[in-house]
This record gives structure tokens, C-alpha cells and sequence, in this order.
């Protein structure tokens, strides 16, 4: 194989028609006769309906039908869970439009049909509806307190589960009550998560066209397999009568990851009117209604010796699931659970989880889902333990990592981490970071009681991705397995076809993958186009998330493009006239062993099966192979971000003076795509630590509903990112690449709090709340200070 | 969301866009650059039976010399007055603070005058016209009338333009002697001004001569900090403008909500005024 695409920085194929619109979002399908829906929401946290009448709706001009949750009660269904992480999970039924009672502000009551959008927007203004309000359960402490009030009254409850994983009862670890009774520091904190809005730039959109007896949908969906599956299930529907394509698709970032009530009232509808509907949220209907992410809080205790080795860790959670169960919300802080341990060789752990339920907007995956929570806490608290200790933080951390030499490492949570140097990822940003002469400056700022101080913060994570070994998903309960596939079909004239299971809504699988091909068959970038999304084409796949396309998705691409060599290998012999054991292929030609010249491409295959004419005896005339891959292991990414913060104690101010990431990936196929994964997920991470947090209030009303609240930051709030690599290939993946969709985001939270609090220790500030605001800055100068 | 439906009118002439309004009674609405009408719109918290858009008329995108001012037409967008070679020369203030207004996109299509007649209290150019001693020429149907920035933001969201007026232009003295300085503070680049701190100094003899400070939401109008304003006068060391500075507060009624506590946003008007004349002098 020849290696002149992998590596590369190609610029990516799709990005022209990305970035023009000029493509198939789903807004911009248009169907003859089609409807627009408009959904009427809850403006209330809790409520009984006690009465809805969409009779005024329906004589509103342009409205074609009007339907409340009552009126398609006995077909509408209930949205579904895949992840029902205990036995006797909490799970209660969620219908896509209400029927008795909502339960979350946004949570839909009744939908108009009509011939324009305006129409059907001016038609749900006259719906009437009367609420009975119902006390809004919102503070999870609360909510699980005896005598609470109840999100679900007929459930008992507001605790939707508890899972527990304790090292000692796995077998994997020691005793960490023991540990932590028996050490001789003990580090307690308590961290929150906030919670947070995916904030995809495309908001979501479905049309549902019911022509003949087939149902497909187009929906700006990360999951068009798994969505085709489950609404097959849900509706009843013959799954092969089912069709759904996830055209080009503007973002996700998990918040994508769900089978929404949108989807389902849009197919109710197409269903029930027999003719195509389009539903397109607004951006305000967007961040009330569509999942939020985080939500968690953390209560942590770490036990150590004075040299600072750690001996035991031991983490309790409240997780807040919103108001029902999302799709795979209650796995979320389960897949934290793994990676509290991080980088260290703990000896002794165990984790608590409690799912609860609360009287707001579902929670489930966002970018990162689960290991940005725990990367949070564990490189939060290791500061403290150096704190503590009088070491430096960096010194804290080398004396419990996991050393080069000892990989593959066994975690005290039974993973075995495959690859890794996380000694050298942290020299090398120390160096592009300049650690020693900050220090020097920030020492001086201290010293001289400048008004702006200086902080210096770390993190040095890793985490699991390539979502995952389906055993191991079967062993955690989540509903589904973590294969994927590819297909590799060879044209007449040379070109190729890739068929993908993954499904990219932005992350840039046409061009990576499309490298792939071009360096394992010989052929030319351009000459390869990759079909995605659309369930006719590629009817089977997992999809995309949890940084699983390439560490998965691109090994069955490998496997598929090795199938289709061998396919072609007696081909070539044939019209070489060799025997095949004797051919080579290299630089995209079969030679005979030793011969340079005169050699067949995949090209000249690909032709000759097409005519048939002269193929060998009993051969197939066809080069196409498929593949499918379940992966053997996760793969750990891991890397050293540094963060050096200016924070203004007059007003509080954070500004991120130089943020240096160094994330080991394993081999990189483009580096350009790698950059803006880890250039986007840092800017998602430190939108955590500074601005975005979603804010209800006291009664449940969600203050941040629009962009002006909820503080979303861009380019012009960021630092320039200094990004590198090192490079311990991934032992399992042929090609040695790791993911990369999630590690900026799970880095660079805890790098650029740990700064922030590290600017402000010597004014006894020892923890600041995410996000810190100006505000929140400031007051813990005041504070601290007095 | 889209807009509930409206008429839409587009007259070419003032009188025109007067006469149209009269028409169309109380529910018109004019619209000028849209960046703050458009929003309210689409998420229906205004449903105006008309609009009249100013876009046609050509002459209101004019900036004009008028001796010891210059005078800005409706139409004049941001992008505009950051462009213009006179408001460049003349009144360096208002491009530093127009610098500060949103995203080029909205600034490519907002108007300098939109901005003072939607008196919007968290708006930075109101404070900006305030101490720069702006007047705004409004017609309507009786006329044409001259009101002063000082009684022109009448409370949230209303100015003193008539719902059948319209605003024409805005005079603003040249700063001349004056040196000012906009500081903003914001959650995000793109956001809006928590606090927001217009200042102007003229200097004689190494110290202030005279001094006027405007504040961005720090009540329901922006108002002037009269207080600080006489402390600043003569003042002639750090420490008599950080005292200066320290009163800014006084008299206002800052809101107090998710982006910042109304002691807070005290607290920061006084430094963002320290630090605004402090670097004027
Ligand atoms: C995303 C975003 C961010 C923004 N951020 C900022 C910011 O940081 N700082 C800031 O100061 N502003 C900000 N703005 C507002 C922007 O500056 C607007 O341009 C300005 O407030 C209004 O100008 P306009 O021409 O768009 O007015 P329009 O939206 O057209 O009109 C606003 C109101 O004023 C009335 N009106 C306008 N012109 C006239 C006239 N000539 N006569 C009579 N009535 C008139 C209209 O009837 C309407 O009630 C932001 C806007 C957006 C969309």
C-alpha cells in the first residue's frame, strides 16, 4: 500500500456545498402537496390539561387538520429508551405529544397541519388549552428527599435508577471505602455540571412522505439506522416499509442522538392526512425542547498518601434525566463511570449513579457524553490533592499515571487501555506551552499584586472512544451492538463507491474516507464518492457518535477494500496469465512478483468484470465486497492540554492568554479534519467553563431560551489554539488511528477552570462554579479576599 | 418562527412615509435597518398591521456637514458610519462605540438612528448620542420638531418618536476638543452591553476641564452620571478620577437578572468609568 492520501491535508470535498447551503438539508426538501406542521408547546413546567379544544385552530385560514396528544392517543406511541442501564430502571411512558399532563416547559400539546408554515404558525395560536398547574419538581436533592413531589405521580418516585460500580465486587480493584477510611489524605469535593444546550447550528427538521404504502423520512438526524429500526418498532410499521435518509446534516455534537416527538408527530401526521408534512423547528422551540446535555452533580472523595500516590477514589452522582428517559440520557454518566480513574493506576474505586427525574427538558448525550464530566472532576481534584500536598500539579499527576512501558494497561475498571505516552504528549506542551517561564510570570504578578493575575491549568486526559465492542455494550444493557460497515463497489470505468454506515452530519467522512480508498486500492482521490445516510443505500450501520466513525467505521471500510483486492486478484492473473499466488498489488497495480512492468490495475478489473467476456472458470463477475467489523476493544485517546488564563480581578474578567493541546490519536488520516475536531471541541469545552449555561427558574420556565441568555460564545471570544501530536498508534485499528470527535471537549473544560482557579488560590479561592461568569469571578475575588 | 402577515409599505419621501403612517393608524410600523423589529417579530411578541420601510427613501442615507456638526439621515447604517470619512474626523466616539454594536451582519444593516429610536436601554449608542449632545429632527403630522438626546429616551423602549413620526436625522455636535471613550462590557463578543460606559473629557492644563459620563443599562433609560461628571471636573490625579469613578453609580437602577446582579453591574460602571477617563488624560 502506498501512503500519499493518509496524512495528508486535503481540504474537504463536501465543504462546498456545506458552507453554500446549496444541498439537500432537510428544510429544503420540497414535496408536491406537502404540509407544514406546527407544534404548540407547553408554557408550563407542570400541568394537568384539563381541557384542549383545536377547534379554532381549524378555522384558521390555510389549516388543513389540527390534532391534540388525545386525538392520537391509541397510535402515537411512546418515544423509546435503549438504554435501560438497571434491570428495574424507571422508565415511564413518553408520548410525542402529551395526552393528560405535561411535564416539561416545550413538551408538545397539540399540532396543526396546514398548507404554509405561516399558516400553520398563525393556527396554534388559537388552539385553547387550560392547565392545572402541578408543582414543578427542579432541584435534584429535592426531588429525591422524602415526601417529594413527583414528576410521575403513578411511579413513586423521582429516582429513575441507582447503578453502582465498586472495583472490589468487580474484582478488578481494591476496597475504596477501605482505602479512603485508611488514608492519609482525603480530598472531598462536590463539582456541578451544569447543564448544557448541543446547540447544533442546523436546527432539527423532518419530513415524513407516506407515498404508497412507504413511510420515508428525511430527518437532520445523526442516527438514520438506529431511527429506522426504532421507528419501525414504535409506529408498528413493517421495518422494510420504512426509509429514512439523513441528507447532509448541519451539526449534532450528540444532540442529534435521539428519536424525537418531532419525528414521530411528523410521521403520525403523514400518516393520518396520507400526504408529506414538514416539521422545521425554530431556534427558540430548539433549545427548550430538543435534549440538553451535563446536568450532573458530582460528589467526589479521593484518597491519598503524602507522596501523593492515590489510593482509592470514590464517586457518587445525581444525574439529572429531565422529565422522561431519552434514548440513551440514562447511559450518558454511565460511560463516565469508566473514566473518573483517567489516566491513573488507582487501585481501589467504585461509583454511584443515580438517574433522577425533574420536571425540565430531557437530558442525554452531548459531546463527550459521560468522560467530560469525569475528565472534570479527577483533573479538578488531582489540583486539590497538589494543593494540598505542596506538590505541582503536573508532579501529582506523573507520580500516578500509567507509564509508556506499561501498556496495555488494565484499569481498575477492567479496561484495558491500549496504547498511550503520556509523558511525552506532557513534555511536549510544556515546551510549546513555555510552563516554566509562566510560572516565572505569574510568580511576578503575585508579587507586585498586579489587578490582573495570572493562572496556569492542566489536563492531562484520556478517554474511550470508538464505540464499542458490542459484548461489552450487551454486558452494560444498552440496546444495541457497536459493529459497522462498509461496502466498496467497484464501477465499470474504475471509479468507486463507498457505502458507509456512519453517518456525518459535519465531521467530514466523504473526504477522510475517501483517502482511505484512494491509498488502499490505488485509485485517485477524486475518483471516489461516499454514500451515506440514506437507508436505501446503506441499509445497515450504528451511525455516528461517540468518536466511533473511523475507529470503527474505518476498519470495516479497510477490511471491505482488502475484500475487493482479493476479488480482483485472480482477475488480473487471468489477463496477466500468471497464477495469482505470484501477483503483488502496490501503487494501485497487480505485477507479477519481481516484474515492474505491465502490470493491471483495480481499474482494469473493474472493466473486465463488467464485460465478462473472458474470466477465469467459477469466478464472480464482480469485485464489490462488503464488510462489517465489531471492534475487539475501545480505543483511549489521550493528551496534555495547558491553559494559561488572565483573570481580572476588578471585574472579574477570564481571558484565555495561550491554551496549548497536544492530543495523541493514534495515526491521523487528515490532519486538517483533526485540527477542527480538536479546534471545535476545545471551543465547546470552554464554553462550559466561561459562558453557556441552560437556567431554569423556580418554577420551571427555562430562562435561556434564546441566544441572548444563553451565551454561546464564537471565534471572536477564543483564543488561537496551539495544537499537536504524538503518536502511539492504536494496536487494534490496521491503520492505528484513535477517535477524535469528543477529546477537545473533554480536555479543555477542566485545563481552563483549573487556571482560573489556579490565578486565584493565593486570595483563598479554591473552586469556582462552571460557568465562570464575570460575575461569578468576581464575587470569589470578593470573597476569597475577605 | 416567521412574522404574523402585514402590509408592507416602501414610500420614497418622508412626507410620503408620514402620510402613510397617518393611513394606516395606530398598528404601523416603521422599519428602518429591521435588526431590532425583525426579532420581535418572528417571535410575535409585535404584530404591526403595516410596515413602512425607510429603505426607499435615498436621501436619509446621508451623512452631512453642518458646520460644528454633522448630520446622520435614518437610513445610515453601522457599517456606514464606521465607513464615513466625515463621522471618522469628526466624532471618533461614535465609530469606537458602533465598533462595539453586534456582528457585521447586523451592523450591515441596523441604523445609527434605529438604535436611538428603539431606546433600547442595553443599546450602546443612546449613551453614546447622549453625551456627545446629539438632537434628533422627527417629522410627523404636524410638522417637524428638534428634541435633545437629554429628553429623548423617554423609558424602556420608547422614545420620544411618535408612533405616526418619523425620525430623520440626528444632529451631533463635532467632539472637537472633546476625547471620548465607549467601554463595554459583555458576556460574549456578539452580546449586548451589560454595562456600558461613554465618557468625554475636554483637558486644559494637564487636568479635566470638563467631563460627561453616559451610562449603557444601567436603568430603563441611558442617563448621565451627573455626579461623577462635577467630581471629574478638575480632577487631575488617578486617585481623584478613581474617586470620581467610585460615585458613577449613584442615581441609576440597573437591572438585575440571569447576565449580572444589579450590584454587581453597579460595581462595574464604577471601573469601567475609571478606566475610560483614565485613559483619556
Ligand atoms: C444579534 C443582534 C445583536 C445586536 N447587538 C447589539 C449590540 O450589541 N448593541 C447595540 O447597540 N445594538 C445591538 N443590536 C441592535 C442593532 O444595533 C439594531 O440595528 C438597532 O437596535 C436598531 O436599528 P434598526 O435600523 O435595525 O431598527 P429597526 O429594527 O428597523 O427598528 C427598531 C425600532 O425603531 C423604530 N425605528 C427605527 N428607525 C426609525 C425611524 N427612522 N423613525 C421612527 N422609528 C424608527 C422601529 O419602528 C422599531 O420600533 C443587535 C441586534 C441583533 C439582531
Amino acid at each position: 500500500m502506498t501512503t500519499t492520501e493518509i496524512g495528508s491535508p486535503r481540504r474537504r470535498k463536501e465543504d462546498a456545498r456545506l458552507i453554500t447551503g446549496r444541498t439537500t438539508w432537510t428544510e429544503n426538501v420540497t414535496l408536491p402537496g406537502m404540509l407544514h406542521l406546527a407544534i404548540l408547546r407547553s408554557p408550563l413546567a407542570h400541568a394537568r390539561i384539563t381541557s384542549i379544544d383545536v377547534s379554532p385552530a381549524l378555522e384558521t385560514k390555510g389549516v388543513v387538520a389540527a390534532f391534540s396528544g388525545r386525538d392520537v392517543a391509541d397510535v402515537q406511541g411512546s418515544l423509546p429508551c435503549a438504554w435501560p442501564v438497571t434491570e428495574d430502571m424507571v422508565h415511564p411512558d413518553r408520548p410525542p405529544i402529551a395526552v393528560d399532563e405535561v411535564r416539561f416547559m416545550g413538551e408538545a400539546v397539540a399540532v396543526v397541519a396546514a398548507r404554509s408554515r405561516a399558516a400553520a404558525l398563525d393556527a396554534i395560536a388559537a388552539i385553547e388549552v387550560d392547565y392545572e398547574p402541578l408543582p414543578a419538581v427542579l432541584d435534584m436533592e429535592q426531588a429525591i428527599a422524602e415526601g417529594a413531589d413527583l414528576v410521575h405521580a403513578g411511579k413513586g418516585t423521582n429516582k429513575g435508577y441507582t447503578w453502582v460500580f465498586d472495583s472490589a465486587e468487580a474484582g478488578t480493584g481494591g476496597d475504596a471505602g477501605a482505602a479512603i477510611d485508611d488514608a492519609e489524605v482525603v480530598i472531598r469535593r462536590r463539582y456541578v455540571q451544569q447543564r448544557l444546550i448541543p446547540a447544533f447550528m442546523e436546527p432539527r427538521s423532518v419530513v415524513v412522505d407516506p407515498t404508497g404504502d412507504v413511510y420515508t423520512m428525511w430527518s437532520a438526524t445523526q442516527i438514520p439506522h438506529i431511527l429506522r429500526f426504532l421507528l419501525a418498532v414504535v409506529t408498528g410499521t413493517p421495518e422494510h416499509k420504512v426509509r429514512v435518509i439523513a441528507p447532509d446534516v448541519g451539526g449534532g455534537f450528540g444532540g442529534k442522538l435521539q428519536v424525537t416527538p418531532e419525528e414521530l408527530i411528523a410521521f403520525v401526521a403523514a400518516k393520518r392526512l396520507g400526504k408529506p408534512v414538514k416539521y422545521t423547528e425554530s431556534r427558540s422551540e430548539s433549545l427548550v425542547s430538543a435534549h440538553h446535555g451535563r446536568d450532573v452533580i458530582q460528589d467526589i472523595e479521593l484518597a491519598a498518601r503524602r507522596d501523593g500516590t492515590v489510593t482509592g477514589l470514590r464517586v457518587k452522582l445525581l444525574a439529572n434525566m429531565g422529565a422522561y428517559m431519552g434514548l440513551v440520557g440514562p447511559g450518558v454518566p454511565i460511560l463516565g463511570a469508566f473514566m473518573y480513574n483517567a489516566i491513573y493506576k488507582f487501585p481501589a474505586y467504585r461509583f454511584e449513579c443515580s438517574g433522577v427525574f425533574t420536571n425540565t427538558t430531557i437530558t442525554d448525550a452531548y459531546r463527550g457524553a459521560g468522560r467530560p464530566e469525569a475528565t472534570y472532576a479527577i483533573e479538578r481534584i488531582m489540583d486539590e490533592l497538589a494543593v494540598e500536598l505542596g506538590l505541582d500539579p503536573l508532579e501529582v499527576r506523573s507520580r500516578n499515571w500509567i507509564n509508556a512501558d506499561e501498556f496495555p494497561f488494565t484499569t481498575v475498571c477492567g479496561l484495558a487501555y491500549d496504547s498511550g505516552d503520556y509523558a511525552k504528549a506532557t513534555d511536549r506542551a510544556k515546551e510549546l506551552f513555555g510552563y516554566d517561564e509562566l510560572r516565572q510570570e505569574q510568580q511576578a504578578r503575585r508579587d507586585s499584586g498586579d489587578s490582573v493575575q495570572l493562572g496556569i491549568g492542566i489536563s492531562t486526559y484520556t478517554e474511550m472512544c470508538g464505540l464499542a465492542p458490542s459484548r461489552v455494550l450487551g454486558a452494560l444493557r444498552y440496546g444495541a451492538g457497536g459493529w459497522e460497515t462498509a461496502s466498496v463497489r467497484m464501477l465499470p470505468t474504475g471509479r468507486v463507491e463507498v457505502v458507509t454506515g456512519t453517518s456525518p452530519h459535519g465531521q467530514g467522512h466523504e473526504t477522510a474516507w475517501s483517502q482511505i480508498v484512494a491509498d488502499q486500492l490505488g485509485v485517485a482521490f477524486d475518483d471516489v464518492e461516499v454514500l451515506h445516510g440514506d437507508t436505501r443505500t446503506s441499509y445497515k450501520g450504528l451511525d455516528t457518535y461517540g468518536s466511533r466513525s473511523l475507529a470503527v467505521g474505518g476498519i470495516a471500510l479497510y477490511n471491505a477494500c482488502q475484500k475487493v483486492i482479493e476479488n480482483a486478484k485472480p482477475i488480473a492473473a487471468h489477463m496477466l496469465e500468471c497464477d495469482p499466488a505470484d501477483l503483488e498489488f502496490t501503487g494501485g497495480q497487480f505485477r507479477v512478483r519481481g516484474n515492474p512492468d505491465g502490470g493491471k490495475s483495480l481499474a482494469d478489473c473493474a472493466l473486465a468484470v463488467f464485460a465478462a467476456h473472458d474470466l477465469p472458470d467459477g469466478i464472480e463477475p464482480t469485485l464489490d465486497a462488503d464488510a462489517v467489523y465489531d471492534p475487539v476493544n475501545f480505543s483511549f485517546p489521550h493528551g496534555t492540554h495547558l491553559c494559561a488564563t488572565e483573570v481580572d480581578t476588578e471585574t472579574g474578567s477570564v481571558t484565555i492568554r495561550k491554551y496549548v493541546a497536544v492530543d495523541d490519536i493514534g495515526r491521523v488520516i487528515n490532519p486538517l479534519i483533526v485540527d477542527g475536531q480538536v479546534h471545535g471541541g476545545i471551543a465547546q469545552g470552554i464554553a462550559q467553563a466561561l459562558f453557556e449555561e441552560a437556567v431554569y427558574d423556580a418554577d420551571g420556565n427555562l430562562m435561556t431560551g434564546t441566544f441572548v441568555d444563553y451565551t454561546l460564545p464564537t471565534a471572536a471570544d477564543l483564543p488561537a489554539f496551539v495544537t499537536d501530536r504524538t503518536e502511539s498508534p492504536a494496536p487494534d485499528h490496521p491503520l492505528g488511528t484513535k477517535g477524535v470527535g469528543e477529546a477537545g471537549t473533554i480536555a479543555s473544560t477542566p485545563a481552563v477552570v483549573n487556571a482560573i482557579v489556579d490565578a486565584l488560590r493565593p486570595m483563598g479561592v479554591n473552586d469556582i462554579a462552571m460557568p465562570c461568569t464575570p460575575e461569578r469571578v468576581w464575587r470569589a475575588v470578593q470573597g476569597g479576599a475577605a | 418562527m416567521i412574522p404574523p402577515s402585514f402590509d408592507y409599505a416602501a414610500p420614497t419621501t418622508v412626507d410620503e412615509a408620514v402620510g402613510v403612517l397617518a393611513e394606516a393608524g395606530e398598528d404601523a410600523k416603521v422599519i428602518a435597518g429591521g435588526q431590532s423589529l425583525i426579532p420581535l417579530l418572528r417571535m410575535r411578541f409585535a404584530a404591526p398591521s403595516t410596515l413602512v420601510d425607510l429603505g426607499g427613501i435615498a436621501s436619509l442615507r446621508e451623512v452631512r456637514d453642518d458646520g460644528d456638526a454633522l448630520v446622520i439621515g435614518a437610513m445610515v447604517t453601522h457599517a456606514a458610519v464606521l465607513r464615513d470619512p466625515l463621522v471618522n474626523e469628526h466624532l471618533p466616539l461614535l465609530v469606537s462605540a458602533t465598533e462595539t454594536v453586534a456582528d457585521r451582519q447586523v451592523r450591515h444593516r441596523g441604523t445609527f438612528a434605529g438604535s436611538l429610536a428603539h431606546a433600547d436601554p442595553a443599546g450602546d449608542l443612546p449613551a453614546v448620542a447622549l453625551v456627545l449632545g446629539a438632537s434628533m429632527e422627527i417629522a410627523g403630522p404636524g410638522g417637524r420638531r428638534v428634541v435633545p438626546a437629554s429628553e429623548f429616551f423617554v423609558d424602556y423602549l420608547t422614545s420620544a418618536v411618535a408612533a405616526d413620526e418619523v425620525l430623520v436625522s440626528v444632529r451631533v455636535p463635532k467632539q472637537g476638543a472633546w476625547v471620548g471613550s465607549y467601554q463595554k462590557f459583555n458576556r460574549v463578543a456578539q452580546g449586548w452591553a451589560l454595562v456600558g460606559v461613554a465618557a468625554m473629557v475636554r483637558r486644559e492644563n494637564g487636568s479635566i476641564a470638563e467631563a460627561r459620563v453616559g451610562l449603557t443599562n444601567m436603568a430603563s433609560t441611558p442617563l448621565r452620571a451627573t455626579a461623577t461628571e462635577q467630581a471629574l471636573a478638575g480632577a487631575d490625579s488617578r486617585e481623584a478620577i478613581g474617586a470620581a469613578a467610585a460615585r458613577v453609580a449613584e442615581g441609576t437602577n440597573p437591572s438585575d437578572d440571569l447576565l449580572g446582579s444589579a450590584d454587581y453591574r453597579r460595581h462595574l460602571a464604577g471601573v469601567l468609568t475609571k478606566r475610560a477617563v483614565a485613559g483619556l488624560v
